[in-house]
């Protein structure tokens, strides 16, 4: 039992990356009816806020400590943050730690301003042209933005850690009536599951309960018609990429501290968001939600390899080459469910009908 | 000519005369200048041109046709070069049965994946082929690894059964005891020509699949193939099945995919599994467009000019563009080579984002579309009585 309770726990984590990315393509998709394959490179962006904002804050400049020598016996150069020296070694230090969480609020306008540029300088163009285009062109862009990030932060990951007091992991086992030290988890992990949680809370409340979130409802389900009521729907759903870009940005500000953000992290979600966004169905919201949080768990479960082995035991595989098949299960488990939903249920686990079904 | 309308024989001869005289056009700057860094004479250049120019042209009869944009080729060119070099490892160096089998395991495994994937038509038959490119890469690293040997790649080693090799066999993939690596060489003066036998082995089948790719784009299936494009529901009230068609054609360009894999083989005897990543499969896909989709010659043209822009961007480095640029005063040169080497080196995937961008944009039919505006530019010809004379087959 405690065993099953820590692979959901660590899909968690993974789940609401794809969660928030493939809310995200869906809120795209929705509204303006572009797939859009540029959402990775944001999520990217987003972790790059994080980093950005890190080096913002430690940019330093060299001091002589008298205290501390070096090997020659001279007095030692030291790097002191320029933050440190301005605003004190208490706050400005507590900047720097605290550069992650602080970097959320750098992130939103960065990316709202990212969406709307690219809405307004590229996508508007495409509406009218066929879906390959969307995609081809989405597609260069996030070969563009990708390749720009590289030349400017390298090639390696960067390592951005969260702030020393979320460092470290909980115990949740204790919580729960388990013995110590069987379910084990980090703090940083839970709180960017509750923050995933928020911001999907956030955004559905926005659709739910404001007018601007009516008329952007009423715009995806007719848009024509709200058109001719003499509502402006296009800037509307500007806001809306912007808003999905923020949302993919924040994603990936949070995750810095799990992964160390490296150029090509926001193709690798890319894949797989596009994956939940078609098992969870095309265009439905809670739909994406629910189908990252789903595969998450799924592929923590898969490359558990006791859970494997029950499989193995239970179907009398032993020693087969199905066997090794299974083993591998969590490298491809994600994929194949997608296949499978495709093939069982075309419009996935929540599709509206209609919806790119040509 | 073979069944060839004159337009279509001179097109196929034009190519032809290309191929044959590729190794003279491609290193047309004298050695020791400056501009012989523009040369791309190289048997290893040369045999990636024609091979993903076949690749494209394979992926033209699926995309360009019927207009399903798969994401997933890759996984094809990977399963062909895995199938040549397993017959590298278990017969001998000869290049047939290896060509053969990886044809017809690229096949199979495409009859297996278009039969699932051509289910769903759009956006989620590029996702589906994308699910199916990406599995098939995981596998190949991990669970497949007796098959792919993992990271390492797939190589021959000198312990491998090869029972035909016999005492003295050759030791290097071979066309009944040719060697692709042979070549000849010819010196002009202060030119230097080189004719790789493996460059013009690839071209005769280049030629050979374009051929094929002709009679087909001629044909009443390609006729059939096309009208997927274009109208599906019509198609299946005049009572015919697209799927089958569809089939097929996603079949046939996987069989070309696991051709071009046979001899990316057949030139060096090694097959990794990053040749399925998924972005192996954009880069046909870039190819296939920036040459300009559903027509003949596009893909080729794509191949060619990606991996000639490759070659040359990735060449160029800091130093070579300070030796270009020093007749600049400093103030112009230091920022223009810093804009510039953002582009070139390490940077050339940022020139081929942003030129597939500027592509898909300003001109969707690709080079041959820019070549025709230029030509209807210089002969002064009305619009609409060239879109009859040259017109692109789509």
């Amino acid at each position: 039992m405690d065993a099953v309770i820590l692979q959901i726990l660590n899909g968690l984590d993974k789940g609401s990356a794809y969660a928030l990315i493939a809310l995200g393509l869906t809120l795209i998709f929705g509204t303006l009816g572009v797939v859009n394959f540029a959402h990775g490179a944001l999520f990217m962006i987003g972790a790059f806020c994080a980093v950005t904002l890190q080096k913002i804050f430690t940019l330093s400049f060299q001091v002589v400590d008298e205290t501390q020598k070096d090997f020659l016996g001279n007095p030692l150069k030291v790097d002191m943050p320029y933050v440190e020296a301005w605003f004190g070694e208490s706050f400005g230090g507590g900047l720097i730690e605290w550069s992650v969480p602080l970097a959320i609020l750098f992130s939103i306008p960065v990316m709202l301003f990212v969406g709307y540029a690219m809405e307004r300088g590229l996508i508007k163009h495409f509406y009218k042209r066929p879906h390959a285009d969307q995609i081809l062109v989405t597609f260069g862009l996030a070969i563009v933005l990708q390749e720009i990030i590289k030349a400017n932060f390298g090639a390696n990951p960067i390592q951005t850690p969260a702030p020393d007091m979320f460092r470290g992991s909980a115990d949740i086992g204790m919580l729960l009536g388990f013995d110590a030290n069987t379910i084990i988890y980090p703090y940083w992990r839970m709180i960017y599951f509750a923050f995933a949680a928020i911001v999907i809370g956030a955004v559905f409340a926005f659709l739910q309960f404001t007018t601007f979130g009516m008329v952007v409802r009423a715009g995806m389900a007719d848009r024509e018609t709200v058109g001719l009521l003499g509502i402006n729907i296009d800037k509307r759903f500007t806001i809306m990429f912007g808003i999905a870009a923020a949302v993919a940005g924040m994603a990936g500000v949070m995750y810095a501290p799990i992964n160390s953000p490296n150029y090509h992290m926001g193709m690798d979600f890319l894949v797989l968001s596009f994956v939940v966004v078609v098992v969870g169905g095309m265009g439905s919201l809670p739909g994406a939600v629910a189908a990252g949080f789903l595969l998450g768990i799924l592929e923590s479960f898969a490359s558990n390899s006791t859970f494997k082995g029950y499989i193995v035991d239970f179907l009398y595989l032993n020693g087969t080459f199905t066997e090794k098949l299974i083993q591998g299960l969590d490298q491809i488990i994600i994929y194949l469910v997608a296949i499978i939903i495709l093939l069982t249920r075309p419009r996935g686990l929540m599709g509206r009908k209609g919806v790119m079904e040509d | 000519m073979l069944g060839l309308d004159k337009k279509d024989t001179a097109l196929l001869l034009a190519v032809a005369a290309l191929a044959l005289f590729a190794p003279f056009i491609l290193n047309i700057f004298p050695q020791n200048t400056a501009l012989a860094f523009f040369n791309g004479g190289y048997p290893d250049l040369m045999q990636r041109f024609v091979i993903f120019g076949i690749f494209a042209i394979g992926f033209n009869i699926l995309f360009g046709l019927t207009g399903y944009l798969s994401f997933g080729h890759a996984a094809f060119l990977g399963v062909g070069s895995y199938a040549a070099v397993w017959m590298f490892k278990l017969l001998n160096y000869n290049i047939v049965p290896a060509l053969v089998l990886s044809v017809i395991v690229a096949g199979l495994f495409s009859v297996l994946i278009g039969w699932i994937s051509l289910r769903r038509s759009g956006i989620y038959f590029s996702i589906l082929t994308l699910a199916f490119a990406e599995m098939s890469f995981r596998l190949a690293y991990s669970v497949l690894t007796p098959l792919t040997n993992g990271e390492t790649g797939l190589q021959v080693y000198s312990n491998d059964p090869q029972i035909l090799m016999g005492e003295n066999g050759v030791t290097s993939p071979h066309l009944f005891g040719l060697e692709m690596s042979a070549r000849a060489t010819l010196d002009l003066g202060p030119w230097e020509f080189t004719f790789p036998v493996g460059y013009y082995l690839c071209a005769i089948l280049m030629l050979i699949s374009l051929y094929l790719a002709i009679r087909i784009f001629r044909s009443p299936f390609g006729l059939m193939l096309r009208a997927v494009k274009s109208n599906q529901q019509r198609m299946r009230y005049t009572g015919l099945n697209p799927k089958p068609y569809t089939l097929a054609a996603f079949v046939i360009s996987g069989m070309y995919a696991g051709l071009a894999g046979g001899l990316l083989a057949c030139m060096d005897p090694l097959a990794g599994a990053e040749r399925m990543q998924w972005t192996a499969s954009g880069e046909v896909v870039i190819m296939t467009i920036l040459g300009g989709a559903g027509t003949l010659l596009g893909p080729i043209l794509g191949a060619g000019t990606i991996k000639y822009l490759e070659n040359v961007f990735s060449k160029m480095n800091e130093a070579l563009l300070h030796s270009w640029f020093s007749w600049l005063p400093d103030f112009i040169e230091t920022p223009l080579i810093w804009v510039l080497s953002k582009f070139t080196g390490e940077g050339w995937h940022l020139t081929l984002g942003a030129l597939f961008m500027v592509i898909i944009i300003f001109l969707p039919g690709g080079l041959v579309e820019g070549g025709q505006r230029i030509g209807r530019l210089i002969t002064g010809r009305s619009r609409k009585a060239s879109d009859t004379a040259t017109k692109p087959a789509e």
